[in-house]
């Protein structure tokens, strides 16, 4: 969290919404739901090309938790991208999770924490990883490319293999500076 | 609305459901849990008691992975009006073996019988048809739950929102496990997969 020479633009790598591409098609994910955040607009392209995963643009992020189970219960696997602020609108269908023990994988990109130009997204950003932790998720964090596509893949084994829920924050110095 | 219907719900659900075949069946919080439960217990039967909201996009996420079978939303106009973003994410993404079936008494039953939206002027077959729903209509009478029965059992173009008005009453409980890890694998197996 601390770096004593912060360089707000600089990315590790770029190329990190293919590898998580990747390792969520060698995962055998079929279905992908978001709520649209910058961070994630490769990812959703990328999934929105491929005739082999079921994309679903969600109101609102709950719905895709809704979805997750429903997928599961048809015995697909599915992922669910949002930003932080949109964690909160999760909470309480976040119980089909914990209490059905279905595989839940949640990609979260932060806002509010690192460089962040709208003071609203900071409370949300704040609240986010305890509001998880609270609701019986398995919280896991990344902040960087290298860090984050390990992460992701051992987040999807824990999910799919043992069903488990996960959230992965990404931070959002990984993610890089909002251009205002 | 008009004259209060008269329908019972558990006679309604009774026709709506009487020759179901291999439709998978998800069941709102609430009344509708227990409507679903007193016409008997079935393996393909995903029963909520919580995650109000969820029951049509439960519905919806199983009916996008089995293409192959038809899936039911079974739920009430308390639950459904707390989904209603969701109608316009299913009405996107135009499944065609996935129906809602709203058994609405127009209150908040499990609470009190406090009066809801639908009552008072909300038509969620009109949201619905407005999201792009392919067919929507309201029912009142057992002959039109049996009809609709007929109706659901054909092929669609895309999802279909379908409200029964029934009296507003609490009939006796009818209680499905809450066991939702039990109840989620037993769904699975049905279909042939494996627990974990």
């Amino acid at each position: 969290m601390h770096s004593p020479q912060p360089n707000l633009d600089t990315r590790t790598s770029d190329d990190w919404p293919e590898e998580l591409y990747r390792i969520l098609k060698a995962a055998d994910v079929r279905q992908m739901s978001y709520v649209p955040d910058a961070g994630h607009s490769q990812l959703i392209r990328l999934f929105s090309a491929d005739p082999d995963v079921t994309t679903n643009v969600l109101t609102t992020e709950e719905e895709g938790v809704a979805i997750a189970a429903g997928a599961w219960l048809g015995g697909q696997r599915s992922v669910l991208l949002m930003q932080s602020s949109g964690v909160g609108n999760c909470i309480n269908m976040l119980s089909l999770s914990a209490i059905g023990r279905f595989p839940l994988l949640m990609l979260v990109t932060m806002r509010g924490e690192w460089a962040e130009f709208n003071p609203w997204q900071v409370p949300m950003s704040r609240a986010t990883q305890p509001s998880l932790e609270a609701i019986g998720l398995k919280v896991m964090r990344a902040e960087t490319a290298e860090d984050l596509v390990e992460t992701v893949e051992s987040a999807a084994a824990l999910a799919y293999d043992s069903d488990q829920q996960i959230a992965v924050l990404i931070g959002q110095r990984l993610i890089g500076k909002k251009k205002w | 609305m008009s004259v209060p219907s008269q329908l019972d719900r558990r006679v309604a659900v009774a026709a709506l459901l009487e020759n179901r075949k291999d439709t998978l069946v998800v069941s709102g919080l609430g009344s509708p849990t227990y409507d679903l439960h007193s016409v008997g217990d079935h393996d393909g039967n995903f029963y909520l008691w919580g995650a109000m909201g969820g029951a049509a996009l439960i519905g919806f996420g199983l009916a996008q992975a089995q293409p192959g079978k038809r899936v039911m939303a079974l739920t009430g106009d308390g639950e459904q009006l707390m989904g209603l973003g969701g109608i316009a994410t299913i009405g996107v993404a135009r499944p065609r073996n996935l129906d809602v079936v709203v058994i609405d008494n127009q209150h908040f039953g499990e609470t009190g019988m406090q009066a809801s939206h639908t009552g008072r002027g909300v038509d969620l077959t009109a949201i619905a048809a407005a999201c792009g729903f392919a067919a929507t209509g309201t029912v009142r009478t057992l002959a039109e739950v049996q009809r609709l029965a007929s109706q659901i059992a054909e092929p669609a173009d895309g999802p279909r929102l379908f409200v029964i008005k029934v009296l507003a009453e609490n009939p006796p409980r009818s209680l499905p496990s809450r066991d939702a890890v039990f109840i989620k694998n037993r769904f699975r197996a049905h279909l042939g997969f494996a627990a974990a």
